[in-house]
């Protein structure tokens, strides 16, 4: 943490809010029967209802009812028994209505929350996020820039894809998250992590994060102690967990610097930079948009019955929270390391590599140790690496086979990342070859000896452990390909000493 | 059969299937009446005569192989261009979708090509359906068939007007606060709007979502009701649509029988603003449904008063919202100067020049009324009086069977008489709009004409939700007791153009 942070919140109280949308994994569209898959050739999946042909009327999707209600029922939500959508008015070509039919002052589940776990100084900390609402929505469709450099500024056109348009999405809005001290940035990610697998959990969506099927507005405010709350700012589209946490932390120092130079913040929506991690300037909001909302008269309110509610309530599965604490037991690990494995993204990437034939401990290792030192260096998650679990599967299966020694298991993951093809492809690409003619071997440690021979003396006198070094001089001479537990037994025969 | 067009759409559905005629003959002779008349009635926005003959061919190839058993079978329709029709012009009645061909057709277009109704063309109308006069197209006004100086009624002028000069034995109307009922009236023909959720509104233009609802015109109730029966029932495209067996109609057309019924007049709808004439028939057809054994009592709807009010907000307001597809974006027209113009530009552009001034200020009433700080004084007092509205017709229904009022407080106004002032235009709607309002079934039929000016006058029965089959009952019964006094129906009267 920097100085530069420790003073801001020496200084100043934040107050974070998120909105965030999801797309949700139903076969078909909110209001149509067309396809909601991802992609497709622009404008396949597209009928007249996700077009807003005049005369079309839209249908509601009961599945995206349905996942609403579990989502907000894992939320601890209460869920309305009546409730009607509404049309937020405005204009924007990717928008097939210019209205958008959402939810308004009848959300489907309001009151809920989220038990979030943060890794402070003294230990994990529990801390509880309440929810505002979750309500159901439609998505829009999407702009294309062509000319200049894909941005609308220089484009010479635009073209619409509306295959996206009408997806269904939820919005999950936190109530104004308070107390959060310098853990604003921590809580935000751990709040939107939680929220992401808690979807997954549910089987609602599988949100591809990379696809954009997640996205975050984070609100940020800051004030002084006693003060009133702070003039907030909302920073749009933060796609990825890491960007969530720098979001925060860039928004509260650049409130603290406007702040203390007796500048107002401005409500406005800022734009998140994935690169520079900054936040710029977007739309005022000091003038809000009027959206014109009124209900939805093509559309029957959704009124779910208490048997519906109560069926939907039993398909609810572990909560994460829960899962975790089992498999934190079953792998025998502490709190403080099933939080660092959460933090770094790695859990459910060490869930799939123990589900395809990984030993707990060694799918550990690899996803907390050597790959979370590369995503760091390169400024991802885990997950966008081109190593998968099934990978780690092969790899480890080979080195118990004797095919690879663990520094060469290394060098096939270095391999991976570099993009060289798959396990086998890259261990032919890179000639790696365990060496196991003991012929060979035995002659690398008789050379290895005859240029230590104190260290001879020193094993054969009885100190074992003095080994390794003839060991290390030998895997050098092999260039890593040989093994180094089958060096180790061959040269203490060598010289008669046994362990 | 002596001139086709003459002949009701019962009577012709009959002679096709007894092959005494074929749906090709019926379909020319109304196409050759087209020919012969539209140029002076202008009911007709497309008409496409060779599409119409070969639609009708099939239908005879269908019926010779008996795979058509539809009461309606091969007798020919005129649509409201407001109802999506796949590949063939739709504008509803603006300049903003010259040249849009929908990819696809209304539930109720699907249902009428599925018993075997063929269409002749879209008819004229207000722009969006925003009119009660038909002057508002934008594509010049409908002249009515019983003088063509004057109006024929609006929105759906023209599928009165079709209907009222023999071009078509029937037509399908949409009716948001009158405008099937009052171009009824006004042209003498009969039309209904069905209980709210009856028909489906897929694919009907939408012009306020919780007050529209498509329903039949004809020149007889038993039409009425065949061509009810085609078009109604539950649609899983539009969940606003009731998900309940139709009421029959077509048996309760046929019943014709007021006797121990309980006739509701209301007080607040006969009064002050309706043209001696109109009262005049009115009332003479009060005395008809005594002697015919109705026992007529009058009710009070004491928040009529404010239905006008409340209607003015919430269609605007619904309407500015679902008028925003209308962006050049997609469909229709585009106006781009070619300059380089930033999208809110051309979408801007584009409004201005593809919506009329009626249009146009509907837009910006709804957008005002909508607007943060003004929707609870506006739409939200209006939706309030909505419930008060529907409160005084349960209150009513809970003495009477029916409820009747003269349809319009007028007979047909010249065109242009009411042109620039439009609350003069929006009051012909004021004894039609609370039906809308509350989301009850009406009917609109002819009960003479009026001593002072020798126009049609009509009658409006009012049934309550999914009571349709009180309106064709009650409907049928007026019907044959006046026609029996006429010799015939009221439009034979109508000059033959």
């Amino acid at each position: 943490m920097t100085s530069e942070y420790q003073a801001v919140i020496a200084e100043f109280e934040p107050i974070i809010g998120l909105e965030t949308h999801i797309e949700l994994g139903t076969n078909s569209k909110m209001f149509c029967s067309c396809s909601a898959q991802f992609g497709g050739d622009p404008n396949t999946h597209v009928c007249p209802v996700c077009l807003g042909l005049p005369g079309s009327m839209p249908v509601v999707n009961r599945a995206a009812v349905e996942s609403t209600i579990r989502m907000g029922l894992a939320l601890n939500c209460s869920i309305a028994p009546w409730c009607r959508f509404a049309r937020k008015n405005y204009f924007y070509p990717d928008m097939p209505k210019n209205y958008q039919i959402s939810q308004y002052d009848e959300p489907l589940c309001s009151d809920g929350y989220l038990d979030v776990t943060v890794p402070t100084e003294n230990g994990p900390q529990v801390f509880r996020v309440e929810i505002e609402r979750v309500h159901m929505e439609e998505d829009t469709g999407k702009l294309l820039h062509a000319g200049g450099a894909g941005r609308i500024h220089g484009a010479t056109h635009s073209l619409v894809d509306y295959n996206r348009a009408g997806i269904p999405l939820i919005e999950v809005v936190t109530k104004p998250i308070l107390g959060t001290g310098e853990l604003a940035p921590e809580i935000a990610k751990a709040y939107v992590s939680e929220l992401r697998d808690l979807m997954r959990a549910l089987g609602v969506s599988d949100v591809r994060m990379e696809e954009g099927s997640l996205r975050c507005d984070v609100n940020v405010s800051l004030s002084r102690p006693g003060e009133e709350w702070g003039t907030r700012t909302e920073t749009k589209n933060v796609n990825s967990l890491r960007s969530v946490e720098r979001a925060v932390r860039t928004e509260m120092l650049r409130q603290a610097d406007q702040l203390r130079a007796d500048q107002r913040i401005i409500l406005e929506t800022r734009h998140f930079n994935e690169e520079t991690g900054d936040t710029t300037s977007g739309r005022s909001k000091e003038e809000a948009e009027d959206y014109r909302y009124f209900p939805e008269p093509d559309l029957v309110p959704v009124a779910p019955s208490e048997s519906w509610i109560e069926q939907l309530r039993g398909t609810l599965p572990e909560v994460p929270s829960v899962r975790r604490a089992r498999l934190q037991n079953d792998w025998g690990i502490s709190e403080f390391d099933m939080q660092s494995l959460v933090n770094a993204g790695a859990l459910e990437l060490i869930v799939a590599s123990i589900d395809a034939g990984v030993q707990p401990s060694a799918a550990r290792k690899w996803w907390t140790g050597e790959l979370t030192r590369v995503a760091n260096e390169r400024d991802c998650e885990l997950e966008e690496l081109t190593v998968t679990p099934a990978d780690i599967a092969q790899i480890e299966g080979l080195i118990s086979e004797g095919v690879l020694t663990d520094k060469m298991a290394r060098s096939v993951f270095e391999g991976l990342l570099e993009g060289e093809g798959n396990v086998t492809e890259v261990i032919s690409g890179r000639g790696l070859v365990v060496v196991s003619d003991d012929n060979l071997l035995v002659e690398a440690i008789n050379q290895a000896l005859s240029e230590s021979p104190d260290i001879a003396e020193k094993i054969k006198s009885g100190k074992v452990a003095a080994a390794g070094a003839i060991v290390g001089a030998v895997m050098k001479a092999t260039k890593g390909q040989a093994d180094a537990a089958k060096v180790r037994t061959l040269l203490l025969e060598q010289l008669g000493v046994k362990e | 059969m002596s001139d086709l067009t003459r002949q009701s759409a019962a009577t012709l559905a009959s002679a096709i299937a007894r092959k005494e005629v074929s749906s090709e003959e019926v379909t020319r002779a109304h196409l050759d009446r087209i020919s012969q008349v539209d140029e002076r009635v202008r009911a007709f926005l497309h008409v496409d005569r060779e599409s119409s003959i070969a639609r009708a061919r099939e239908v005879d190839q269908q019926l010779a192989k008996g795979e058509l058993s539809s009461p309606l079978a091969g007798v020919p329709i005129a649509l409201k261009d407001l109802l999506a029709t796949k590949g063939v012009p739709t504008t509803c009645g603006s300049r903003i979708l010259e040249g849009w061909r929908p990819p696809y057709n209304a539930t109720i277009v699907d249902k009428l090509n599925a018993a075997g109704v063929v269409s002749l063309g879209k008819t004229n109308m207000d722009e969006f359906a925003m009119g009660s006069s038909t002057e508002h197209s934008g594509y010049g006004p409908t002249h009515n068939p019983w003088d063509l100086t004057r109006i024929p009624g609006g929105s759906g002028g023209g599928s009165a007007a079709a209907v009222a000069s023999f071009e078509s034995p029937m037509a399908i109307g949409t009716d948001t606060g009158g405008s099937i009922r009052q171009p009824a009236a006004l042209t003498g023909t009969v039309g209904v709007k069905p209980t709210y959720g009856g028909v489906s509104r897929y694919g009907i233009v939408a012009l306020a979502s919780s007050l529209d609802q498509a329903g039949p015109c004809a020149r007889d109730v038993m039409d009425t009701a065949l061509l009810h029966a085609v078009i109604a029932g539950h649609d899983p495209r539009d969940s606003t649509s009731i998900n309940e067996p139709v009421p029959d109609v077509v048996a309760a057309a046929l019943k014709a029988d007021v006797r121990g019924m309980k006739i509701g007049v209301i007080k607040e709808l006969k009064g002050e603003g309706f043209q001696a004439g109109v009262l005049e028939r009115f009332n003479q057809s009060l005395e008809i449904l005594t002697e015919l054994g109705a026992e007529v009592i009058e009710v009070s709807c004491p928040h009529f008063e404010y239905a006008l009010g409340a209607y003015y907000l919430i269609l605007p307001s619904e309407a500015s919202s679902n008028l925003a597809r209308f962006d050049g974006m997609r469909f229709g027209i585009r106006e781009d100067d070619g300059k380089d113009r930033s999208v809110e530009e051309v979408m801007s552009a584009t409004r201005e020049k593809g919506f009329g001034a009626e249009v146009k200020r509907r837009i910006m009433l709804g957008t005002y009324a909508l607007s943060s700080g003004y929707y609870d004084a506006y739409y939200g007092q209006a939706q309030r009086i909505r419930t008060l509205i529907t409160r005084d017709f349960a209150d009513a229904f809970s003495h009477v069977d029916v409820l009747v009022s003269p349809t319009a407080p007028t007979t047909a106004f010249k065109i242009g008489e009411k042109l620039d002032d439009p609350l003069a235009m929006y009051l012909n709607d004021i004894a039609t709009i609370p039906v809308n309002l509350a989301g009850n079934c009406a009917m609109s039929l002819p009960i003479g004409r009026a001593p002072e000016d020798g126009l049609p006058v009509g009658l409006q029965i009012i049934a309550p939700p999914m009571a349709d089959h009180l309106l064709y009952q009650v409907g049928s019964a007026l019907e044959s007791a006046l026609a029996d006094r006429w010799g015939g129906l009221l439009i034979s009267e109508a000059p033959t153009l």
